[in-house]
Order: structure tokens, then sequence, then C-alpha cells
């Protein structure tokens, strides 16, 4: 049932979820998440390996029973697969990396409700075969962790000045000397909007704008040549 | 924006922001008489940063730089916020909220005339909610000499023997709010015949004199400050009358804060204020019962900024509905 990806194919799933599709800034799917859990580049980055790790397995898991769910149902079958998939995840989490669960807490279960997840099963992972599906769900996942890791990272750095801070929440105690202080510690530095929910909005726009900016460019840079007797 | 027959002469932009900064001048007269001359350091660092935000934005934009600096726009964004600001707040605070006043209120949403929020109450607020500390340090007199004020503004160095909370005081807003919270009562908070110190009535009376000065010139539309005023006496009035021991009279929510400043200078923002007339009562209305409901609920001192922006997010929408209709036009169910 299943055939293996063409590079063509492939580099195509992989630009679409990393940036022409990319979650975050172009879809604009699961900003629920987004705007809540990216106060810093920690929690941000870990809640989009959640996602991208429920958002691979669940599409690739929606692909290969998609001949046998009846069409009428499809909805609820793909939510109790991908919320049997969260709990999966939650509970590793909670074992493995308990201090990280107290930080985002009910965020990891409500990747269930994550609209990309089922944007991803309803759009892609039903259509297509395995491998794409599979590709195309990590890659969404991917993306919008890129988003959550430079919004996190903005917010962090204007809010507090500091970048990967929480670090030991992930990798244990000995990381705690890894948090990079821009601004010396001293300072006592404290942006507060940056780190308030007004923060999370401002930012997502300008990168939202900042992609729309970068993508508008190549149109503008090669000039057309002036015509003779025109001002340029 | 003339309505018909069009008698008045239509006034360039430079000449309404002109005739708006030379409006502030008694107040602002006033307000370095009593808080010291770090009041003009406030007002010069912030027109400084509004204006050179304001210059490279236009450049980034691709505008006619010159032009539009030269409107005097954003020297009164940049004015309002050197007079709304605490005298004595470090310098930083005053630059970076002109920043956010003109590159994100203000350009970002497409320059002068397309702006929704008014910028100087955008930078009131982000400050506000940012800087609280900083933003509340208001001085009742002036405990410091010009030079020393000067210093502190800008190294926050103060002469020996002084310590930066002997310099704090707080505002009658504040005292009232932290006062009522302790269970004081407004019979003893506002002892004595005046609810507000004489040079807080007598700032009032500037602004006052400033935004008269403007409607009598024909600068000023009169509907939002007189609906704002009105509204908040009303409320405060009839809460009045049933607790005295609660809330405060109209008489101080009329002098105290930011009232007379907002209403007559920042209401009426011919940009972010409603087209209509029916409108600007509605959004006036809407400022001075915010204000009201701010001031005796909320947790900042003051409520005028907070109000403004609200109705600011409001303006659209009351536009579309006291829009007034085309001669024949029929709405079905609509009141004319």
């Amino acid at each position: 049932m299943s055939q293996w990806i063409s590079g063509d194919a492939a580099r195509g799933i992989i630009g679409d979820g990393l940036w022409r599709q990319n979650a975050g800034l172009v879809q604009l799917l699961g900003l629920c998440p987004v705007l809540a859990v990216s106060s810093s580049v920690v929690n941000g980055v870990s809640l989009g390996l959640a996602t991208a790790l429920v958002t691979g397995l669940s599409s690739a898991l929606i692909a290969s029973v998609r001949h046998w769910v009846p069409n009428e149902i499809r909805n609820p079958v793909f939510i109790l697969l991908i919320a049997a998939l969260v709990t999966l995840v939650e509970l590793l989490m909670r074992a493995g990396l308990p201090e990280l669960y107290a930080v985002l807490g009910i965020f990891i279960p409500l990747i269930t409700t994550n609209c990309i997840v089922l944007a991803r099963a309803e759009a892609f992972a039903s259509r297509n075969p395995v491998p794409h599906a599979a590709l195309d769900g990590v890659m969404m996942g991917l993306g919008l962790t890129l988003v959550l890791a430079v919004l996190g990272g903005l917010r962090e750095l204007f809010g507090k000045g500091t970048l990967l801070s929480g670090l030991e929440l992930v990798l244990g105690e000995s990381a705690r000397g890894w948090v990079i202080h821009l601004i010396p510690e001293s300072a006592h530095y404290q942006f507060l909007l940056a780190m308030l929910p007004p923060g999370a909005f401002i930012g997502l726009a300008l990168l939202i704008a900042g992609k729309q900016w970068w993508e508008a460019r190549p149109a503008r840079t090669p000039a057309p040549a002036p015509l003779q007797g025109e001002q340029a | 924006m003339m309505s018909s027959p069009f008698l008045a002469q239509p006034k360039s932009v430079r000449q309404v922001m002109l005739w708006v900064l030379a409006a502030l001048l008694p107040g602002a007269l006033l307000h370095s008489a009593l808080h010291g001359p770090a009041v003009w350091l406030q007002i010069l660092l912030a027109s400084a940063a509004a204006l050179l935000c304001e210059a490279a934005m236009l450049r980034a934009r691709g505008l006619p730089a010159r032009r539009f600096v030269l409107d005097g726009s954003a020297l009164l964004t940049g004015a309002l916020i050197g007079l709304t600001f605490p005298p004595l707040g470090p310098w930083w605070l005053v630059v970076v909220g002109a920043f956010f006043a003109i590159v994100v209120a203000k350009q970002l949403y497409g320059g002068l005339g397309n702006n929704l929020f008014n910028p100087a109450m955008v930078a009131f607020a982000v400050m506000m909610v940012s800087f609280p500390a900083q933003m509340s340090q208001w001085t009742p007199h002036a405990a410091l000499s010009g030079g020393d004020q000067l210093l502190y503004v800008l190294t926050r160095d103060l002469p020996a023997g002084l310590s930066a909370d002997a310099l704090a005081g707080a505002t009658p807003l504040d005292a009232v709010r932290t006062g009522l919270l302790n269970g004081q009562t407004l019979g003893v908070l506002l002892a004595g015949p005046w609810p507000v110190s004489l040079d807080q009535a007598l700032l009032a009376l500037a602004w006052l004199a400033g935004g008269l000065a403007l409607g009598a010139r024909g600068v000023l539309r009169w509907q939002a400050p007189l609906a704002m005023l009105a509204t908040l006496t009303v409320l405060a009035a009839l809460a009045h009358l049933l607790d005295a021991e609660r809330y405060a009279s109209p008489l101080f929510h009329l002098l105290a804060g930011a009232t007379q400043l907002g209403a007559w200078f920042i209401a009426t923002d011919p940009v972010t204020a409603p087209s209509s007339a029916r409108g600007r009562l509605w959004f006036g209305a809407g400022i001075g019962a915010l204000t009201w409901v701010i001031r005796t609920w909320g947790g900042y001192p003051d409520a005028v900024a907070f109000a403004v922006l609200l109705m600011n997010l409001c303006a659209p929408f009351i536009d579309l509905h006291t829009r007034a209709p085309a001669f024949g036009q029929r709405q079905p169910g609509g009141r004319r």
C-alpha cells in the first residue's frame, strides 16, 4: 500500500512544512499554544517537538488506516487516534521530564485539539501514502517548532534579556549554567510587555510581516531597466 | 473631512498641530513650575525620539520624510508623551514610549490618518503595563533642585542624603485607591474644602483653558470632550449621592489625574475618534464612563489612557452605526 517518496515530492513536502505552508506563519493554525507557550525558547521548542512527534505519528497512523475509515465518521476516528497518541506522549513526558511537564501542563493534552494535527490528518494524511504523510506531519510540526523557537527567543530576549532560560527543566541541573544572559543578571532587566500575552500577539504579527516582506522582496530586487526618457 | 456648507477655511495639518501645541503651553508651563525643569527635559527627549522614529520609518516606507516630519504630528505626540509621563522617570522611559507610539502605533498602521489608536496613549499604556514601578514615580513637589533633577533623569544619580523612596509620592487618585483598599473612608482621605490639592486643580484648569481656546478657534470639535466630562460627572455624582464615603465626588474626578488633558487633547484627536458628530458624542461618553469605571474598580492609578484606547477600538463600529444616511436612502428597520 505504500510507495516510497521521490526526491521531488519529499523536497516539496519539506518546503511546504517548513516555509511555504508554515503552520504558524501561513496557515495560522494552532495559535493558542503558539501564543501561550512561546514565553521562552525552551518552552516553545519543547512544545513544538512534542507537537511534531504527534503530527508525524498521527499522520502516519491515519494514512495507514485511510482505506478502512468510512468517510462519514472519519473525524471522530481521526480524533480518537490522535488523542491516543497524545496520551502516549503525555505519559512519556510525565515520566521522563516531570519538571518540564509541570511548566507546559495543560498544553500537552491540548495538542489533541491543536488544529494543525487534525488539519494535516484531514487535508493530507487521509489521501496520501504513509511515508508522504509521516514526512508531512513531521515537517509541519518542525515548521511550527521553528516559529515557536524564534517567537520564544524574541520574547525571552526582550522580556528578560536571556536566552535558553529553563534549560535545566529539559537537560537536568547541569544545564543551568548554559543560560545566556545577554543583559547582565544584576541589571534586573524586565520588559513585561514581551512576556505578557500582548507581546505574543505583537511578536507573531511581526514574524508574519517579516515573512511577507521577505517573500515580496525577490519580486522587487531585479528592478526592470528603466525605459529611455522615463524617470527611474 | 468637511461637511457642507463649506464656510470655514480648511486648515492644514501643520496649522492644526501648531495650534494644539500652543494650547498645551499654559498647562506645560504650570506643570514645569510645579514639577521642575525635568518636565522640559522629558518633552525634549520624547519629541526628539518621536521625530527620529518618524523620519526613519517614513524613509523605510519610501515616503517623503521631510514633508511628513514637518507636519508637526510627531512633535505633538512627543509633547503629549513628555507631559503624561512622570517628570522624574528615567530618560529611556519616554524614549521607548515614543518609539512604540510612532513606530508601532502610528507608522506600522499606515501613518497619520490610518492609525487606529492614539499614539501617545499607546505609549502610556505600553509603558504602564511594562514598567509599573517607573511609571508611578510621581513627585508631589520639587524636592530636588533643577540641575539635580536633570541629572537624576539622565543618570539616576541622587545628591547625597536622598533616596529614591524619599522622592516618590502618590497622586491623589493613587492615594484614594490605596486608602479605600485599606478600609479608610473618603471623608478622611479627602478632608478639606477641596478634594484635590490647589496645584492639581490649577493644572486641570490650565488644560481646560487650552482646550477652550482650541474650541473657540474651531480647531477641535466639542462633542467628544463635552460628552466625556458630562458622562464622568453624572456617573460620579450618582455614585457619590449613593455612598459619599466610597465614591469620590464629581469635582474630584474632573480635577484629578488626566481628566482635563485627556478630554481636550486626547479624546479630540481627529484620526482616532469617529468622524460623525453623533459618533463623537458616543465616543466621548464611552471614554467618560470607562474612565470612571476603571478608576473606581480598576488596578491602575489613572484610567484615561485605557479608556481612550478601548474607545479607539470602538470608533470604526461607532462610525458604522452613526453614519448619516445618504439623501433618499432607506434603512430597513433603521431609526431614520
